[in-house]
């Protein structure tokens, strides 16, 4: 008998991936994105920060100055936890949130995707159960499956992550004898809902993790950029045993630096600065001191209302754009802070399907299947409000609601979504 | 010689050419070429002046890029350019009109129903549909009428997936080909056409993880398994390699293309399309056709570029 004859893959290592790697694969999806990258689109899908509204000459004068006064530690390799002179300016910057900390408390990352994947690697087997919005952030997401985790969704209301729902998940985890492990959550401004919770909601939440004994990721890279003059205060801000928060510069700064922090118990803390060294040795010494010198040299906190300012202009864009060009049966949340509005298409609409539709008029979203683990979304889609200047967004919308009106009538032709 | 490698675009296949243009300009590039890539946007003109190529070659992939209008342009504009003349790029682009170049130039094609998003509009949806499944069966395969790596395809295997499956194809589109899922030994073979006239390079066999060779399992590696030269027998080899020639010479096409068969179980060799303008990344069928052929991407290229420059 003789072995059947094998082809070529094109990958020797096909058989020698881990199992977690059986999703990363190329998409449609990603195709039609690299098309939304072209000026002639308007993209309505990327969180990009508009690092324009920076001043190119100040930050260069910054980076000059980190050069001239310190370079030996900049190029230089630095420790796992971060700078200490960095961690107490990220004090300053959690203030006017509510946070207070010590710098011992602070583990630097490279952007706070870093800090959701060192929480992950250091708490979580596979198969351990992390509970997650409806609809919940994507690279948040990826790494939890990453780390092969089971994630469930918990459905939101208007106010955020619904408390009823949430114990009726633990309870269901519970029944099938597994543990919840984590519950990741994105209180201020969501990342794609654009729902905020109030602080009544926060302290439910809290409640239900302390009598179930749940470790909260708090997500909050958005905290000041509010558009209604609230800073939201935390959970961290009031109950550090039970809350990891993890913070960034992107929104705040610059993307590009990918700097971000957590602030973590402290037997956490010392297990994620190890995973920090083991992951990474140490986070960027040089962009950890650039971004230490702005925060020192520099009035910070008018441009984090520079930034505001442009992103509320631009939210109030969308919000008006949708309200005049959006058909019937289109609903959207209204963000009070962040970047994002989530959109629920009426029945049958898969915005998924509508994507390719979409970006042939030049103008592009995120499908909301993006945002789920377990196939829900196809009616949902993420605008961002974020990058485009406030004509463009309009723009973007109206070529947004052609792409609708011929989804609908193709909808109908075909009968799609007429079953309830 | 001063090469302009144009790639890129606004289509659905943007990252694909890209991929296919970064590849190309590279091998040519080894062979001490002088290589330029544009990505091609309302500029590309202008910086074409600039550029000021001795030839021009085109890897855009989907419309304009392979429906004739960029090779139309590059025409009007005086471009010495690699590959087929636009009248018969706008022929092979379009799937239901190639087939039926094929059918006359006798080679087999599946039984198709080709319909305009208006025309399920006027006469209605459901009674077109049950009309197509009666007269093609499940399974089926629906996609949109042009258009390359399999975007907005589908293999529909129930009758309440069918619409779905159009809704899918039609945001590609605004018209739909139905044809029979085949089932059988898919193949592809490439042709080039240079000095010694138009010849085929070993024949590849595909072998996809999911029911089609979509755009997962074209562009990840490991999720398609080859085997190049194909398992087939000479004598199917030949009719094989036979057919590509005739659809290349039938369509008018020129330099190099690259057609897709299926052989099914009694033998018979089907035509599922013609490709102009093949896909040149890591996992396109053409560059494992070169190198099974003991050839090299750059010096294939080269050979092109420069009977089009002599």
């Amino acid at each position: 008998m003789t072995d059947k004859p094998t082809g070529s893959r094109l990958d020797p290592w096909v058989q020698a991936y881990a199992s977690r790697a059986t999703s990363m694969r190329a998409s449609e999806i990603r195709a039609l994105f690299a098309v939304a990258s072209r000026p002639e689109v308007v993209s309505l899908a990327g969180g990009m920060p508009f690092v324009e509204a920076l001043d190119v000459k100040m930050f260069r004068s910054v980076v000059d100055s980190v050069l001239v006064k310190n370079a030996k530690t900049a190029l230089q390799y630095g420790a796992g936890q971060g700078h200490v002179a960095l961690r107490e300016s990220v004090l300053e910057v959690m203030r006017p949130t509510g946070m207070t900390a010590h710098p011992d408390d602070i583990v630097i990352t490279a952007g706070s995707q870093m800090a959701i994947d060192l929480i992950v690697r250091v708490m979580c087997n596979p198969g351990d159960v992390i509970l997650v919005e409806s609809p919940s952030y994507v690279g948040a997401l990826g790494v939890f499956r990453a780390y092969e985790a089971d994630i469930r969704h918990v459905a939101m209301d208007a106010d955020g992550l619904n408390p009823t729902a949430l114990k009726e998940t633990i309870a269901k985890v519970k029944s099938e004898g597994k543990k919840v492990k984590l519950l990741y959550t994105i209180p201020s401004f969501h990342n794609p809902a654009g729902i905020t919770q109030p602080q009544s909601r926060r302290a439910e939440i809290l409640e239900i993790a302390e009598k179930e004994n749940v470790l909260i990721i708090e997500d909050d890279p958005y905290a000041l950029l509010s558009f209604d003059g609230v800073i939201h205060r935390p959970m961290a801000a009031v109950e550090k045993e039970r809350v990891v928060y993890c913070g960034s510069f992107s929104k705040i700064i610059s993307a590009g630096l990918r700097i971000g922090w957590a602030v973590a118990p402290h037997a956490l803390r010392e297990k994620l600065v190890l995973a920090n060294e083991a992951a990474t040795l140490c986070p960027s010494n040089f962009t950890q001191l650039i971004v230490d010198e702005y925060l020192r040299t520099q009035d910070w906190l008018a441009q984090v209302a520079v930034f505001r300012n442009i992103y509320q202009e631009r939210r109030d864009a969308l919000l008006g754009a949708l309200k005049t060009y959006m058909p019937t049966g289109v609903s959207w949340t209204v963000p009070t802070g962040g970047f994002y509005s989530w959109l629920t298409l009426p029945n049958g609409f898969d915005a998924t399907a509508m994507l390719p539709r979409a970006v042939t008029h030049l103008v592009a979203y995120v499908p909301g299947t993006g945002f789920f683990a377990d196939g829900q979304g196809r009616s949902n889609m993420r605008l961002s409000f974020c990058y485009p200047p406030p004509e463009r967004i309009v723009e973007g919308v109206k070529r947004l609601s052609a792409v609708m009106q011929e989804e609908a009538e193709l909808l109908r032709t075909f009968g799609v979504g007429e079953k309830q | 010689m001063r090469i302009a490698v144009l790639a890129g675009g606004l289509s659905a296949e943007r990252e694909v050419s890209l991929r296919s243009g970064r590849r190309v300009a590279q091998a040519l590039r080894e062979k001490g070429q002088e290589v330029f890539e544009v990505d091609i946007d309302a500029d590309l003109l202008p910086e074409l002046r600039k550029i000021n190529p001795d030839v021009v070659l085109p890897l855009v992939h989907g419309q304009i890029g392979e429906d004739g209008s960029l090779r139309e342009v590059l025409d009007v504009a005086g471009y010495k350019t690699v590959g087929s003349p636009s009248a018969a790029a706008r022929i092979a682009f379009e799937k239901p009109i190639a087939n039926q170049v094929a059918a006359a130039a006798g080679v087999f094609v599946p039984k198709s129903i080709v319909l305009p998003q208006e025309a399920f509009k006027s006469l209605g949806a459901t009674a077109l549909l049950d009309s197509a499944i009666s007269s093609i069966g499940l399974p089926m395969v629906v996609k949109p009428s042009h258009g390359g790596s399999a975007l907005g395809a589908s293999v529909v295997k129930s009758a309440e997936d069918l619409p779905a499956a159009m809704v899918t194809a039609f945001s590609y589109g605004s018209v739909v080909l139905m044809q029979p899922y085949l089932t059988g030994t898919e193949i592809a073979v490439c042709v080039i056409e240079n000095s010694d006239g138009v010849t085929t390079l070993p024949i590849v066999e595909i072998i996809p993880d999911h029911d089609l060779y979509d755009y997962d399992c074209r562009y990840t590696a490991g999720m398609t398994e080859f085997f190049v030269p194909a398992r087939i027998s000479t004598d199917t080899a030949n009719q094989a390699s036979e057919i590509a020639v005739r659809m290349h010479k039938a369509l008018g096409l020129k330099d190099i293309s690259r057609t897709d068969l299926i052989i099914d179980a009694a033998g018979n060799i089907w035509f599922l399309e013609v490709n102009i303008n093949p896909g040149q990344t890591e996992t396109s069928l053409f560059p494992q056709a070169i190198a099974a052929a003991g050839l090299n991407l750059g010096e294939v290229f080269l050979e092109l570029l420069t009977n089009l420059d002599q």
